[in-house]
C-alpha cells in the first residue's frame, strides 16, 4: 500500500455550488496546486461521502492542457476516466504542475456498491462556471460544473 | 425569467429579437408560467446559440428548457453547410443519444398485480443499474467497431431482440456514416464493461400502467389502450458516449481560433461541417449513437427475459425508440426551398409529423411517437408529432420534465428510504443500489411534466396521446 503524503498544511478545501440540471464543483486553496486537489475532493463528493472512502491504492494521472482552466476540465476528466474504467473512488488527491502540464496521484479503492451508495456517476466536466483564479485574500479558486 | 426580455407571438411562443452577435431571433415555446419559472440561463443560453455560425431560421427553445452547459437542456438549432454552418460537441452534449424507448407488453394491470414484487426484484436484478455496474455484454476491439457501426441492427444480429424492432428504432436502428475509427481507444476502454447498462442519474426503466387515452385514434395506431402495462427505458451511449463529448468538446474549443469562430461561451465549442475536426466529430457521434441504440436494445433483451420467466403470456412488442441527444442531418423547407440541414437536438425530441418518409409505414399516417419521460413519482407521456411541428422547431418536441432543484438541495430536502416508502405507500415500487442516488432523483426535485407535456400540446410541437404512470422503477 502506498501511503499518502502527509499534506494537511496546505491541503485545499471543497464545496458544491448549485446548477439546475447538474452540479458545481469548487476546490478552494492557499496554492493553485492545493485548489486541483480540492476539486477532486469535490468530485468524489458528487458520486458518494469522502469519508467513506479509503485512500489505500494510488494511480498516477498526467495531462496537459494549452490553459490552466482547460487544465482544470482534463484533470477533472482524467479522475472520471480512471474511476470508470478502474471502477474505484478516490479520497486524496497531490498535485504538481510543470507548465501547461500536470502530473498527480490520487488515492483511493475500489468501489462498493452497499458501503458506498453511489448517488451518480459523472459523465464529464464542463466549461459552464469554469473558472481558475486568485480571490482578493489570495486564495486559488477552481471550479466548474460537472455534467452527472 | 423576466418577460420584458421577450415579445409573445402567441400563447406559447415568445420570441427574443437579434442583437449584438445574434444572426437569427431566439424563439422559446412554453407556457406564461413555465417561462415565468425558467432560469436566465436559458435567455443567455438560447442567445449565445443564435451567434453560431451557419444557424439558420432561430435558436428554439423546448417547453421543459433549462440551464444546460452552452445549449440550454431542451435546445434545437440547426446548420447550414453551404453558410459556413458549424457542428458543436457542446450542442449534442455528453450522452450522445441517450434516450426513450417503449414496449408494449400486450399485459394488462391485473396480470402485473399478483406478481408486482417479484417482477421488480427480478429487473433489479437482471439489468445492470447504477454507479461501477458492468454489463455481462464484453467486446473485443473487432466487436467494439462492429458495434459502433451496426448499432441496434449489430444487437439484434447477436441475438438481443428480433429483426421486427429495428422498423421502430430512429435510422432503422443503425446510424449511417459512423466511424469507429474516429472513436478513441479510451471512448472503447470506458465501454467495454458498460454494454447492456442503464448508468444513473435520470436513467430507469419502468412497468408502468396507461392510465389515460386523450387520443384514441393515435393511441390505437399505436398499439396503446388504457390499462395496459408497457415498459420504459431511459439510458444512452454510456462511457463511450461521454468519452467522445470530452474529447471532441476539447478539440473543438483548441480548434475554434483557428477555424476564426469567436466562441460566447467556451461549451458551445463547435467546427464547421465542412472541417477535418467537424468531419472527425460527426463520424465519431453517430458511432456513439449507434453506441445507444444498442444499448437500449440489448437492455431490452435483458427485460424481455425477465418477463418471459415471470409472465409467460406477454409479448414485449417495440413500440418506437426516440434520441434526445443528436446531431442528425435533415431535409427542412427554408423559404419555400428544401435545405440539407444538421439539426442540434440536446435534451429534446425528433417529432416529425404525419406522412414523413422517416417514420415506420404503419404510423406513418400519424405521425412519429415522442416518448417523453417523467420522474418516479409522477407520470410520463406518449405524444404524436404534429403537421405544425415541422415549421415550428424542425419537428421537435420537449424530452421531460427538467429539474426545478439541484440534487445538492433535493438531498437536505429528502432521504431516499423514506421517498422508497412513500412511493411504496401508493404502490410504485422503486429498486436502486442508491438511496442517495433516489433522494437525488425524488420527484419533487422536478417540474410538472403534465404542465410541460401541456405546454408542448398548446403549442403544437405535438400531440398528446396517453398518460403512463409508475408502478414499477429501476433506477440507477
Amino acid at each position: 500500500m502506498t501511503q499518502p503524503p502527509r499534506v494537511e498544511s496546505m491541503q485545499g478545501s471543497w464545496e458544491h455550488f448549485p446548477h439546475e440540471a447538474d452540479i458545481g464543483v469548487r476546490g478552494i486553496g492557499p496554492t493553485k496546486e492545493a485548489a486541483f486537489e480540492g476539486a477532486g475532493l469535490a468530485l468524489t463528493a458528487v458520486i458518494t461521502d469522502l469519508d467513506a472512502v479509503a485512500p489505500a491504492q494510488a494511480v498516477s494521472i498526467a495531462c496537459e492542457a494549452p490553459d490552466e482552466e482547460l487544465l482544470l476540465v482534463d484533470w477533472l476528466n482524467a479522475l472520471v476516466y480512471e474511476m470508470a474504467t478502474r471502477k474505484m473512488l478516490f479520497s486524496r488527491f497531490a498535485v504538481r504542475f510543470n507548465g501547461h502540464s500536470l502530473h498527480a496521484t490520487a488515492w483511493g479503492e475500489p468501489i462498493e456498491i452497499a458501503r458506498h451508495q453511489p448517488a451518480v456517476e459523472v459523465k464529464g466536466a464542463t466549461y459552464t462556471e469554469l473558472s481558475v483564479k486568485q480571490d482578493e485574500q489570495g486564495r486559488w479558486i477552481a471550479q466548474c460544473v460537472v455534467d452527472v | 425569467m423576466d418577460l420584458n426580455l421577450l415579445k409573445r407571438r402567441g400563447r406559447d411562443e415568445w420570441h427574443i429579437a437579434p442583437r449584438g452577435k445574434m444572426l437569427v431571433p431566439g424563439v422559446i415555446y412554453a407556457t406564461e408560467d413555465l417561462i415565468h419559472d425558467m432560469d436566465e440561463k436559458v435567455y443567455e443560453q438560447v442567445t449565445n446559440v443564435a451567434m453560431l455560425p451557419g444557424i439558420v431560421q432561430a435558436s428554439y427553445a423546448m417547453p421543459d428548457a433549462h440551464w444546460g452547459y452552452g445549449f440550454p437542456i431542451g435546445g434545437v438549432a440547426a446548420f447550414d453547410p453551404d453558410l459556413g454552418g458549424v457542428i458543436s460537441a457542446g450542442g449534442v452534449g455528453f450522452d450522445i443519444s441517450c434516450g426513450v424507448r417503449l414496449l408494449r407488453t400486450g399485459l394488462t394491470a391485473e396480470d402485473i398485480q399478483p406478481v408486482k414484487e417479484l417482477l421488480a426484484e427480478a429487473l433489479f436484478h437482471r439489468i445492470p443499474a447504477g454507479v461501477g455496474s458492468t454489463g455481462k455484454v464484453h467486446l473485443d476491439r473487432h466487436e467494439m467497431d462492429a458495434m459502433l457501426t451496426g448499432g441496434a441492427k449489430w444487437a439484434v444480429g447477436k441475438g438481443y431482440g428480433a429483426h421486427e424492432d429495428l422498423e421502430f428504432i430512429e435510422e432503422h436502428g443503425c446510424m449511417a456514416g459512423a466511424k469507429p475509427e474516429n472513436v478513441s481507444d479510451h471512448a472503447k476502454k470506458r465501454q467495454q464493461d458498460e454494454m447492456g447498462t442503464l448508468g444513473s442519474g435520470n436513467h430507469y426503466l419502468e412497468v408502468q400502467r396507461v392510465t389515460q387515452v386523450f387520443d384514441t385514434e393515435a393511441a390505437s395506431v399505436f398499439g396503446v389502450r388504457e390499462s395496459d402495462i408497457v415498459v420504459s427505458i431511459h439510458c444512452g451511449s454510456r462511457g463511450l458516449g461521454h468519452q467522445i463529448g470530452t474529447e471532441f468538446l476539447k478539440s473543438m474549443v483548441t480548434s475554434a481560433a483557428r477555424h476564426h469562430i469567436d466562441l460566447p461561451d467556451r461549451e458551445l465549442a463547435c467546427a464547421p461541417i465542412n472541417s477535418e475536426v467537424g468531419q472527425e466529430y460527426l463520424g465519431a457521434m453517430r458511432a456513439g449513437i449507434n453506441c445507444a441504440l444498442a444499448n437500449r436494445q440489448i437492455v431490452t433483451h435483458l427485460v424481455r427475459e425477465v418477463f418471459a420467466d415471470i409472465l409467460r403470456q406477454a409479448t414485449l412488442s417495440l413500440l418506437y425508440d426516440v434520441s434526445h441527444n443528436t446531431c442528425k442531418v435533415e431535409e427542412h423547407d427554408i423559404n419555400g426551398t428544401p435545405t440539407r440541414l444538421f439539426v442540434h437536438r440536446k435534451g429534446a425530441t425528433r417529432a416529425f409529423g404525419p406522412g414523413h418518409p422517416d417514420i415506420p409505414p404503419s404510423l406513418r399516417a400519424v405521425g412519429q411517437p415522442v416518448l417523453i419521460g417523467g420522474t418516479m413519482g409522477t407520470a410520463s407521456y406518449v405524444l404524436v408529432g404534429t403537421k405544425e411541428s415541422m415549421s415550428l422547431a424542425y419537428g421537435s418536441a420537449c424530452h421531460g420534465a427538467g429539474r426545478s432543484m439541484s440534487r445538492h438541495h433535493a438531498l437536505r430536502q429528502w432521504h431516499g428510504r423514506d421517498v422508497v416508502k412513500e412511493l411504496a405507500a401508493r404502490g410504485i415500487l422503486i429498486r436502486s443500489p442508491s438511496m442517495r442516488g433516489v433522494a437525488e432523483e425524488a420527484p419533487g426535485a422536478y417540474k410538472d411534466v403534465s404542465e410541460v407535456v401541456d405546454a408542448a400540446d398548446d403549442a403544437k410541437l405535438a400531440r398528446k396521446v396517453a398518460r403512463l404512470e409508475p408502478l414499477v422503477c429501476v433506477k440507477g
